[in-house]
């Protein structure tokens, strides 16, 4: 509906930027929200489903490309390092032979798009702008270097499968879908398993296979209460808290023994 | 019932836990052993990191064997003299083992070591026990008369000199084999994260020929004292014990220690030596099996711990 009310602007609009193609050719900007900025961890969390809305504001007369608009968003969570080992059979029996160490990746990492990626910019843009699971940049240490591989590095592709069976790295390219051409939603899961932290969300507009606007936005996950309590305590006195974890258990089984006593 | 863990970051079924507890409690009071070879397994199976598993179950073996402890103290059953003597081999045994433990992982091949002693360990000593067992029940099934040892029996070991009176033992015997196996158990304890009750209890009744009553007894004193410094040593340095899930373990591992004890005193002593013959040797063979065949992921992950 509304896409037939705006035929005839965009027809104008394409004959001024015919006509002024140098300045404003492009000057979209995106506003967006999470739906919750903080996620509290209780005792009974297990795992959430964030709402990311965003709208697409066009400074002017700016037109909507032909092909429509394009969006990528990416959410990365706490950098981490992490070490991917790869087995083999020495002297008859299974060892950890190789390994490579991956260093402050993001611990949570989920690319969500409104169609597949190869459809929304050629490959060497999609690597540009670290767009999907396969082009987003992860670090690592082979030997004495510090770089990232080509995507068909075995180790790469074993780090991101595991860590996609495990619910934390995700690629869903269906998972944003426009109520107007210019207004888009995209939810968020995170299982129960996602680290603590500060979640950055990168959104990425595309026309025509090029960036148009970028923005970014961010969530925390926090521990509140009890679990916040029991966290900083393990983390500041750990030694206090290790008498009374001590102290817990020679109360427990001290219990055990008054309440079973028979003698 | 869901219930969410600080420090283990996840959330687990409180009552999967309970159950789980209350089993190797059952299991531990029945064979006076920690259970941490059954427990640990168990929590990373389901999702615990393993070094928090490791560091938590601690905890748990301390509350049970205390729990059996002060049954079997009440008893007279244990044996103070020789439990001093053991701990101060233990003490050096664990630091030892500690830093080998540091030495092993810079060189990468832990997990291999880990696994390897695991097989080696576990199937020796089950597979003795277990053949022990069968042949003291054959013994019995055949009507001989089994000749009662008598405690402190005539070997080598009982030439050595730094002879010590073990009154609670009724026995007369050198120090520096119970040092040794102290020592021992304290440096296997530290590298494998185990208490090494099912090591100590065969120990002390084969080799030093000490009766069996105070055997049991001294050797949860022993692992009471052992994993309650684990506990408070993993918390200040490595801050990974988790005290919810740790109270959840208690509280069915306590419960089913009880119990556990009662049901090994009602089975006959050879029987109980077979029974737990078999579940080391079922534990030692799983692993052995890990090793042998070929994973269905050649692939692992793992967070490097000790970042931010």
């Amino acid at each position: 509906m509304r896409r037939r009310a705006t035929f005839p602007a965009m027809g104008l609009a394409l004959l001024l930027s015919a006509a002024f193609v140098a300045d404003d050719a492009r000057a979209e900007h995106l506003i967006v929200s999470v739906s919750n900025h903080r996620v509290t961890v209780t005792s009974n969390y297990s795992g959430e489903e964030l709402v990311l809305f965003g709208s697409i504001e066009r400074d002017g007369n700016a037109a909507v490309p032909r092909s429509g608009y394009d969006l990528v968003v990416t959410v990365s969570g706490p950098r981490a390092d992490m070490v991917t080992r790869r087995k083999e059979r020495r002297f008859g029996i299974w060892v950890n032979a190789d390994s490579r160490e991956f260093l402050q990746v993001p611990s949570y990492l989920a690319a969500f798009a409104n169609r597949p990626l190869d459809k929304i910019a050629p490959p060497d843009v999609l690597r540009r702008q670290q767009l999907g699971l396969n082009n987003v940049l992860l670090r690592q240490r082979v030997g004495p270097d510090y770089a990232d591989v080509v995507t068909s590095d075995p180790f790469r592709r074993a780090f991101i499968r595991l860590r996609a069976e495990q619910g934390l790295y995700r690629e869903n390219t269906s998972a944003v879908t426009f109520l107007t051409p210019t207004l888009f939603r995209t939810s968020i899961p995170l299982p129960a398993e996602v680290p603590i932290g500060t979640y950055t969300v990168g959104i990425k507009l595309l026309a025509d296979g090029a960036l148009v606007a970028k923005t970014e936005t961010a969530f925390e996950i926090v521990k509140v209460g009890f679990e916040q309590f029991v966290a900083t305590a393990a983390r500041q006195h750990g030694l206090l808290y290790g008498v009374a974890t001590a102290c817990i258990g020679l109360m427990a089984g001290w219990m055990a023994s008054i309440v079973f006593r028979r003698d | 019932m869901q219930l969410y863990l600080p420090i283990a970051d996840l959330p687990v079924n409180v009552f999967l836990i309970l159950a789980m507890g209350a089993a190797v409690g059952f299991v531990s009071g029945m064979f006076g052993i920690g259970g941490g070879f059954l427990m640990t397994p168990l929590l990373i199976f389901i999702g615990i990191a393993p070094a928090v598993a490791v560091a938590t179950v601690a905890s748990h073996i301390a509350a049970s064997s205390f729990s059996g402890a002060l049954s079997y103290w009440r008893r007279r059953a244990i044996d103070p003299m020789l439990a001093l003597i053991l701990l101060g081999g233990a003490i050096a045994g664990t630091m030892l083992g500690v830093w080998t433990f540091t030495q092993l992982r810079a060189l990468g091949q832990l997990d291999l070591l880990i696994a390897l002693s695991y097989v080696v360990l576990l199937s020796g000593v089950g597979g003795a026990m277990f053949w022990e067992g069968l042949r003291a029940m054959r013994r019995a099934r055949h009507g001989q008369v089994v000749p009662p040892r008598r405690s402190g029996g005539h070997g080598w070991i009982h030439g050595l000199p730094l002879k010590v009176r073990f009154k609670r033992s009724k026995i007369y015997l050198s120090a520096i084999p119970v040092v040794a196996i102290g020592l021992a158990i304290g440096f296997i304890g530290a590298i494998m994260g185990i208490g090494g009750g099912f090591i100590l209890v065969p120990t002390l009744i084969y080799l030093l020929r000490i009766p069996t009553s105070t055997v049991i007894g001294t050797s949860m004193l022993l692992t009471l004292v052992t994993m309650t410094f684990a506990t408070v040593l993993h918390a200040a340095t490595n801050h990974l014990v988790d005290v919810v899930l740790a109270l959840i373990l208690m509280t069915g591992g306590v419960t089913g220690a009880q119990f556990g004890a009662r049901a090994g005193q009602r089975i006959r002593g050879e029987h109980l030596r077979l029974l737990l013959g078999l579940l080391i040797l079922a534990v030692g063979i799983r692993f052995a099996v890990e090793l042998g065949i070929r994973p269905n992921d050649l692939y692992t992950l793992r967070e490097i711990t000790g970042g931010p």
